[in-house]
């Protein structure tokens, strides 16, 4: 899959966004006033921002409203949904903090849910895709909602919870890798049965229907990098999440907890860069790519 | 409505047969030649005289070459060259139409034909990625995605005359080698036809239920004799006789 830069923003901003505002809606860090202020602001840069990237590569963003219609089927529709009510309550609940120094718990709670929901409903778009086995496995969304959890810990300053959650999310990490190199061949789709003509032998692609490159090389046959795959792993699981809990291990300091949040969204970066790049799309196998 | 249907009333779709496609593209043609100038947005192209032309088109022809295993009764066999148009297969369990957020993205149910309602889609580009054939192209120009209509304002076209009343590339295929019916019928001429031939889905793994059904290639004749010139270049007579005969063996004796 084309790691589209715009899609790789969104899932990291906004799935650190929306974990400091689930730990923000349990109180954690227990505060109010500017304070407050200060930790919201963060979480709806984070949140906001990468919603706001996500409609960049849209074909038609000023129509995005449309998509608030189909939750019944589509994930992708859910996730708007979800997105907007998180926002939205955790937004009252905010203000009530920042300018009435009151907590409304039950209001932090719900918030605290959509927030999760917003992450699980993002992690579906991909774990539903067939079409992808790398991505299609309940281990997608483990992966992204302990990515989002241990994200959102460190931003909010939960030192005990960010070092379990790092560690928790780091192995995920490993296992959703370790399970995904061999989906492809796992799923039962090859040349084969993609054109039907596996009963009389071997298949090969001959000849493209085209010379030139199209829409579906582009989108889905995108294997430039993938070489680097295996270095890309490494340097993703040392800033994503070994170097954070280092850092956090360290007597406390406000430079070190910076430079680990830094770490952390880089980290998870490259690793959501692998995450599409390394997608085999079945449509590959038509034209003899993976 | 981006759910499906539970039943449609008709299933209309394609057979191609495998067998017979020579893999001359005129389908190719013949499809971005009506569907650029009909139903919805242009099927445009980017860079089309320049060193990297690619453009938007609903059918695609890949060749692939299949090799048959060797056996003690044929050691060297012969690979299949073997054409395969690929369009939109219509299918059943259609992934592309669930995953849509607009609304955009829906299968009809009097006939089955899914559809995208252009003014409705955002571009997102999911559907495309749950298609597992590559059905679905994003036009690079107006944002929105293309996808085979079945030639749906052919079909029931009445300004049309009544043999062009067929999808333009059924209408045009010079082998014959695309057949355009109501799949869900079991007496319609296209059925009988997959039921003969044991049409075949495609990725029947993926789940979709394709509607479209492909024809396998039939296995190529054999000939006894490999040399077609060989039983002209037979000696005409092996024994000469006579005086020759006489000569043959004196000279022989020498
Ligand atoms: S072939 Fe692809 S685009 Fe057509 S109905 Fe099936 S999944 Fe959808
Ligand atoms: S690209 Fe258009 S038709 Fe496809 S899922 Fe997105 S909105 Fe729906």
């Amino acid at each position: 899959m084309h790691p589209a830069r715009s899609v790789i923003a969104f899932t990291t901003l906004s799935g650190a966004g929306f974990g400091v505002l689930f730990w923000l809606g349990l109180g954690l860090p227990d505060v109010t006033g500017w304070v407050a202020f200060a930790f919201f602001a963060v979480a709806y840069a984070l949140a906001a921002g990468g919603l706001l990237a996500s409609t960049f590569h849209l074909g038609h963003p000023e129509r995005a409203w449309k998509a608030f219609s189909q939750w019944r089927s589509s994930w992708l529709s859910r996730e708007g949904v979800a997105s907007v009510a998180a926002l939205v309550v955790m937004g009252v609940y905010g203000a009530a903090l920042v300018f009435l120094d009151t907590r409304i718990a039950p209001l932090g709670w719900l918030g605290a849910a959509l927030a999760l929901a917003t992450v699980y409903t993002t992690s579906m778009i991909y774990a539903q895709m067939r079409t992808v086995p790398r991505w299609k496995t309940p281990l997608t969304p483990v992966l992204f909602i302990a990515v989002s959890l241990a994200g959102g810990a460190l931003l909010a300053g939960q030192v005990t919870a960010a070092m379990a959650l790092l560690a928790v999310a780091g192995l995920v990490q490993v296992l959703w890798w370790m399970r995904g190199d061999g989906a492809l061949a796992a799923s039962g789709t090859d040349m084969a049965t993609a054109t039907g003509l596996g009963g009389i032998g071997h298949v090969r692609a001959f000849a493209p229907p085209h010379t030139g490159s199209n829409y579906l090389l582009r989108e889905f046959v995108f294997v430039v990098g993938r070489k680097h795959a295996a270095k890309l792993r490494m340097i993703a699981l040392a800033l994503g999440y070994a170097l954070p809990l280092v850092l956090l291990a360290l007597p406390f300091s406000h430079a070190a907890a910076a430079l680990a949040a830094i770490s952390h969204l880089v980290g998870i970066a490259v690793s959501r860069w692998l995450f599409f790049a390394e997608a085999e799309h079945v449509v590959g196998l038509y034209y003899g790519a993976r | 409505m981006t759910t499906l249907p539970t039943s449609t009333t008709r299933k209309l779709g394609l057979v191609i047969d495998l067998d017979t496609c020579v893999g001359c593209h005129a389908c190719v043609v013949s499809c971005k030649g009506w569907n650029t100038e009909n139903y919805g947005a242009p099927l445009s192209d980017q860079d089309p005289y320049g060193a990297d032309p690619s453009g938007t088109f609903l059918n695609r022809v890949h060749s692939y070459e299949v090799q048959p295993l060797a056996t003690s009764a044929m050691p060297h066999p012969a690979a299949q060259l073997v054409h395969f148009p690929k369009s939109c297969l219509h299918c059943e369990d259609a992934p592309c139409v669930t995953v849509c957020p607009t609304g955009a993205s829906y299968k009809r149910v009097e006939d089955g034909i899914v559809l995208v309602n252009e003014s409705d889609c955002i571009g997102c580009g999911l559907c495309a990625w749950a298609c597992p054939y590559g059905a679905r192209e994003m036009d690079a120009a107006e944002g929105v995605m293309k996808k085979c209509t079945l030639c749906v304002d052919r079909i029931y076209n009445d300004n049309l005359p009544e043999e062009d009343r067929v999808p333009a590339c059924v209408r045009t295929c010079p082998a014959g080698a695309r057949h355009f019916g109501d799949l869900g019928n079991p007496d319609s001429d296209v059925s009988k036809l997959v039921a003969e031939r044991d049409g075949m889905d495609l990725m029947p793994e993926q789940g979709t239920k394709p509607v479209n059904q492909y024809l396998p290639p039939r296995p190529r004749d054999t000939l006894d004799e490999v040399d077609v010139l060989a039983p002209l270049l037979d000696p005409v007579a092996e024994e000469p006789k006579g005086f020759l005969g006489w000569l043959d063996r004196t000279l022989e004796r020498l």
